[in-house]
């Protein structure tokens, strides 16, 4: 009973020690593998604030956590499309974005972004595409999501996709010419018939080892982002990213400052800090993703200057997904049922 | 020292399940009361649900608004259901099948050896769940361990395709929760009295007869013990049917993960998990009756 | 997955009647065989730890660098950290809530609620992870519960107390009482009957629900995503949110060396429980 009673004593001393904070810190809810410590550790000896960092696995979590109530988190990293929901909610607070020192440096092709034209809430942090990959022996070019969305039939049961409807449905949308969100019923029929046609390609329903189903040569295409196509490639695996030419669905990932954050000003601090060149360069090279800062590139190391993943042609056409109406979402869920069933 | 006990045997059971009480009470019944309110109110379009009274989620799990909105049966949900129950079934049977004659053989085998054999069986869960899947993926997948030298050897000429099946999704589960199934029955088994086989085998009782009239019913706590713990958990799997499975075909776990997570319908989700809770708590009527049915008979005979 | 290899492996000079009672043929060899089944999958992780390439399954060569780096990784190793307290903790409670519930449930005779009892204790097992992740959630959220890790360990305790309470009700049902009835006999006190003998008979059953405890929570994932408060990551959380990056053989690293630490504490208990028999 002693020894229980030490264990006890311990766990308790130690909840007591995580609770008891000082004032210079700062509380980071962010993806996982998304924080690169070194970082971390420059603006911690920039700042001497102490930083702490936290991992979620999805835009809906993060949803999730914020709405149940306080978090103690600072800084919270949304993709664009939940950024609209948070703000009507009153998840999130005005903060001022466009005051800080280092607003200067944001590119201006994206300033005023429909999720939040006025920079009151959002720092960029990185920007990437969902589109698909395809192995060296498969006999197209990805030049149309036709070969994704109606596949040839070298294809048939080598073809795998993402296990979770916003992009797929809004790919979907793309190559049937739809607007993102249609609250149409016939349009959302075509989207669905697309879908249930493809799923006899389909191998497997996977966002987690798409470069390892192209090594095994499990699949020869899949859905697939752009910075984890690259890593793959850099580790071996015989893929190239898919530009078509009907366009890719595009993500917008931000730093913003949950309501019941506690230390505002910190978090200030860093999104400024991310707005520094040299510091969001370290992120780009870290992750692969685009940037949203000016002069950054002077920083990238060549490989990363010339990887094809990273510099798109010019001409592609990105969307990005708006948060979709509640009558819209049921629809997308609906044809996503259908699918699966 | 036993002097703060109550004396009366009400008081001491009292004592007895009152932690339980307390903690699943709390922390397990208050928040499923919660869930079970939340089935009967509107969904919060962004997640959540609004304070208004509705049965829809309910309708939904029978019927659906079409694309055109007209209501019509839908059987698609309760053969989502009914899917996932048959797939939770298999793996029962087969950690059942590969699980008992280990826990029966740990059982034979000298007292202070039995402790390693159990650290042996859980040392590998040590291990997180995606990984160990993952490693499966490497087993079973084209030019993995086990196909690469069959290839080399000639046996097979193309791939044997074992991945993405539901054979994969079965060895993926068995294997998630062997352990679930091996220690209860070792609990139960390890107090055979191994003087009751040599007397049925002194009656003429042949081998098979010692397994199925002696071993196994006195054993028989333990056995359902494992049955129940490797079939919830199977029923709201989602990382096997998805990895190894290729999520073709949607399971209960990640129907409702689904709901609360991209279709944000809350009141959905929780109707969903009542209708789950509603069906094994009936299967588990079923069988306290069973057991009581038993238990009246033994007593009266 | 047939009955074969009881059939093959057995030594053919072994005649069937020289197994005593209670014995089969292949017993063992369907042993080897479960543990091939059991270990395989960690003997090609382990071996994939030492990937020098980026990508788990894509083999790039021998290598160290990911023990290195998990060596360096702050936000894994306070993961492991956290992981551990966790699963210790609630393993402890819940083991010691299980054992207190089974005896009254298995030796407490027939009286009015016992099947609710037992329904309730096993309630945390009937409802799906996500269920309980929202709906506690929401219920900490309600009462301003912010624990950080706290949160947490509460919510793996109760998820644990049904898988504890299994086996030991299982081993306790049914168990022969003439061994403590001869210690009541003996002048032996309740609590001395209890602590030198129920104890010591029940170990079986409280270790095999306290293992099965033990992995159950260090394997839980959205349940601790979803009560944890700031500074809670716990490893599978940091796992399972690597998709938009990949996984990469760190992870395999860090299970490696879990895998080496709980070896190490089985070897040491090997050792301890060798000594005190001699």
């Amino acid at each position: 009973m002693k020894r229980l009673l030490t264990i006890f004593a311990a766990a308790a001393a130690m909840l007591t020690l995580g609770s008891a904070k000082a004032s210079g810190e700062l509380f980071i809810y962010n993806w996982t593998e998304y924080t690169p410590p070194e970082l971390v550790e420059k603006f911690e000896k920039e700042t001497g604030i102490k930083v702490s960092v936290d991992t979620y696995d999805s835009n809906e979590t993060l949803l999730a956590k914020l709405q149940a109530g306080a978090t103690g988190y600072d800084l919270v990293v949304p993709s664009q499309n939940f950024v609209p929901i948070m703000i009507k909610e009153g998840l999130i607070q005005k903060v001022a974005v466009y005051d800080l020192p280092n607003y200067k440096n944001y590119v201006e092709s994206w300033k005023k972004p429909e999720w939040d034209p006025e920079h009151e809430y959002t720092a960029p942090w990185q920007w990437g595409t969902t589109s698909f990959a395809y192995h060296n022996d498969y006999s197209g070019k990805g030049e149309s999501l036709k070969e994704f969305f109606e596949p040839s039939e070298e294809l048939r049961g080598r073809l795998s996709v993402f296990p979770t409807p916003d992009e797929v449905v809004s790919l979907a949308n793309i190559y049937l010419g739809i607007p993102f969100c249609s609250e149409d019923a016939k349009q959302m029929k075509k989207v669905q018939d697309l879908l249930v046609a493809q799923k006899e390609f389909v191998v497997a329903y996977n966002n987690e080892t798409m470069s390892d189903l192209i090594t095994s040569g499990e699949a020869l295409m899949t859905n697939h982002w752009n910075g984890y196509a690259r890593l793959g490639r850099l580790a071996g695996a015989p893929i190239n990213y898919a530009y078509p030419k009907e366009g890719v669905v595009g993500w917008f990932d931000s730093l913003v400052v949950p309501s019941s954050a506690k230390n505002v000003e910190n978090a200030r601090k860093f999104m400024n800090f991310m707005m520094d060149p040299v510091n969001m360069a370290i992120l780009t090279e870290n992750q692969g993703y685009g940037d949203a800062i000016k002069g950054t590139a002077q920083y990238y190391s060549e490989e990363l200057k010339s990887a094809p993943e990273v510099n798109p042609p010019s001409d592609l056409n990105v969307v990005f997904a708006p948060t979709c109406s509640p009558k819209a979402q049921s629809l997308i869920d609906k044809v996503w049922t259908k699918v699966m069933q | 020292m036993s002097n703060w006990l109550p004396k009366s045997a009400a008081g001491r059971r009292w004592l007895g399940l009152a932690p339980s009480y307390f903690v699943i009470g709390i922390f397990m019944l208050v928040p499923m009361v919660i869930m079970g309110v939340f089935s009967f109110l509107e969904p919060n379009p962004y997640g959540g649900v609004k304070p208004v009274g509705s049965l829809d989620a309910y309708v939904k799990l029978f019927f659906e608004y079409d694309l055109e909105d007209n209501l019509v049966f839908n059987p698609g949900y309760l053969n989502i259901i009914l899917r996932s129950f048959q797939l939770s079934f298999g793996a029962t049977l087969l950690c059942l099948i590969f699980g008992f004659p280990v826990a029966y053989f740990i059982t034979l085998q000298p007292e202070n050896r039995r402790n390693l054999y159990i650290y042996l069986i859980t040392i590998p869960f040590w291990t997180n769940l995606l990984i160990r899947t993952f490693a499966w993926i490497i087993i079973l997948g084209r030019g993995g361990v086990i196909e690469t030298p069959l290839l080399w050897a000639g046996i097979i000429e193309d791939s044997l395709r074992m991945m993405y099946t539901d054979g994969a999704i079965a060895i993926g589960l068995t294997y998630s929760y062997l352990p679930l199934m091996v220690l209860p029955i070792y609990a139960s088994l390890e107090k055979l009295d191994f003087r009751l086989l040599e007397a049925a085998s002194d009656l003429y009782a042949n081998r098979f007869e010692v397994m199925t009239k002696v071993v196994i019913p006195l054993c028989k706590p333990g056995i359902i013990a494992g049955c129940i713990l490797v079939f919830i958990p199977c029923i709201g799997a989602f990382i096997a049917p998805n990895l190894l499975g290729g999520g073709k075909k949607l399971m209960l776990g990640s129907l409702v993960q689904f709901q609360f997570a991209s279709a944000r319908n809350w009141p959905f989700g929780s109707a969903l998990s009542m209708l789950l809770l509603s069906a094994v708590v009936v299967v588990l009527i079923f069988y306290a009756r069973a057991a009581k049915k038993r238990e009246a008979m033994e007593g009266t005979a | 997955m047939s009955s074969v290899p009881m059939e093959n492996t057995t030594s053919p000079r072994k005649s069937k009647k020289a197994l005593p009672v209670g014995h089969y043929r292949g017993l063992a060899s369907w042993t080897v065989v479960f543990f091939v089944f059991l270990y395989l999958p960690i003997v090609v992780l382990i071996f994939y730890s030492f990937n020098a390439n980026r990508m788990v399954m894509n083999w790039g060569g021998f290598g160290i660098d990911w023990y290195i780096k998990a060596f360096q990784n702050d936000d894994i190793q306070s993961a492991v950290w956290n992981s551990l307290v966790v699963a210790t903790v609630a393993t402890v409670v819940a083991t010691a809530i299980a054992t207190v519930g089974a005896l009254v449930l298995a030796r407490g005779g027939n009286f009015r609620g016992k099947t609710i009892s037992l329904g309730l204790i096993t309630l945390p097992l009937m409802v799906p992870e996500i269920v309980t992740a929202v709906a506690v959630l929401i219920f900490f959220a309600a009462i301003g519960l912010n624990w950080g890790l706290g949160n947490v360990i509460i919510a793996h305790t109760t998820f644990c107390i049904p898988f504890a309470f299994m086996p030991i009700r299982a081993r306790l049902e049914g168990m022969d009482t003439s061994l403590e009835q001869a210690a009541r006999d003996l002048y032996a006190s309740e609590w001395e009957t209890f602590r030198y003998v129920t104890v010591p008979l029940l170990m079986p059953g409280i270790l095999a629900g306290a293992m099965l405890s033990f992995v159950i929570s260090m394997d839980d994932f959205i349940i601790t995503l979803m009560v944890g408060g700031a500074g809670s990551t716990t490893l599978p959380v940091y796992i399972y949110s690597m998709i938009r990056r990949g996984l990469t053989p760190e992870i395999n690293a860090v299970s490696t060396l879990l895998l080496l630490v709980s070896i190490a504490i089985v070897t040491a208990y090997w050792i301890m429980s060798r000594k005190t028999e001699t």
